[in-house]
């Protein structure tokens, strides 16, 4: 008994010292690196956009950099490149909205062995339904204390 | 033209800043992707309520607007344009339509492309 557990603190040890020590300065480079340049190339969707439609307000522009950016990034989950992206990019990849796409497609990839309704239908959201739940039910306070101080 | 390189500059700065704090409180903190989204999420909804958000998607465009705090933003002041407009109705109901296009292509091309791509390591 004693002696496992010895074994064990010795292999954390063990594990820690092994660890490649990318360091954190690394891994903080990449993710900025990644997120930044992502978001550019959203930013160059929306010139597109706006120099094709001029008259498109801000809301609609963003709404569809936000579609054409989740379109490659399922794309890209399905090819199988996005996970070496995510990889190196760490949070770079998952707080943009690309994220949020990568989980969606992923999950619905890894689980739809496990049939339609329970596989693919419910473990889609493994990561993109808490975002989702919390983000409504956070909209919807913002809109009924919105209403509240309308009615004053 | 030096404008417009400037823009790419503030979006690069904005959305790595976004990124790279993420990134540090993941490996300070060891807290899971998850919850930092749903974190980032609620940062974004605050600011997106009282409109201060709207500022920075102002000056850094798609580099404020694409990180998940953006999608918190979009849901606030979709329910706050459904109050102006709609009442209660749009109160209740204005977060969903602001963002519904995003979500809607996640889930209907995440469907579809399920069909076809199986896991590497799930093969039955």
């Amino acid at each position: 008994m004693e002696n496992t557990e010895k074994r064990n603190e010795e292999y954390l040890l063990y594990v820690e010292r092994e660890t490649p020590k990318t360091g954190w300065f690394n891994s903080l480079l990449h993710a900025f690196l990644v997120g930044g340049m992502i978001c550019c190339l959203g930013q160059m969707f929306g010139d597109i956009i706006k120099a094709y439609n001029p008259t498109m307000d801000m809301l609609r522009v963003s709404a569809w950099i936000s579609i054409i950016i989740i379109t490659i990034t399922i794309l890209l989950t399905a090819f199988g490149v996005f996970d070496r992206i995510a990889k190196f990019g760490g949070a770079g990849t998952f707080i943009p909205i690309s994220g949020f796409a990568n989980s969606i497609a992923s999950c619905a990839i890894e689980f739809k062995n496990e049939g339609l309704v329970f596989g693919i239908g419910s473990k889609m959201f493994f990561v993109a339904g808490p975002v989702i739940v919390n983000g409504v039910a956070y909209s919807i306070i913002v809109g009924l204390v919105y209403s509240l101080i309308l009615l004053f | 033209m030096v404008l417009g390189i400037l823009m790419y500059l503030k979006v690069f700065f904005v959305g790595g800043l976004i990124c790279m704090i993420a990134e540090l409180i993941q490996i300070k903190t060891k807290i899971t992707p998850a919850r930092i989204l749903v974190i980032f999420l609620m940062v974004g909804a605050i600011l997106g309520g009282f409109g201060l958000y709207n500022y920075l998607i102002e000056w850094a465009g798609a580099g404020a607007s694409l990180p998940i705090t953006g999608f918190g933003n979009a849901l606030a002041r979709g329910a706050v344009e459904g109050a102006k407009t709609n009442g209660l109705f749009g109160a209740i109901g204005g977060g969903l339509m602001a963002t519904s296009a995003g979500i809607a292509v996640s889930i209907g091309l995440s469907y579809i492309v399920s069909f076809f791509v199986s896991s590497k390591t799930k093969k039955n």
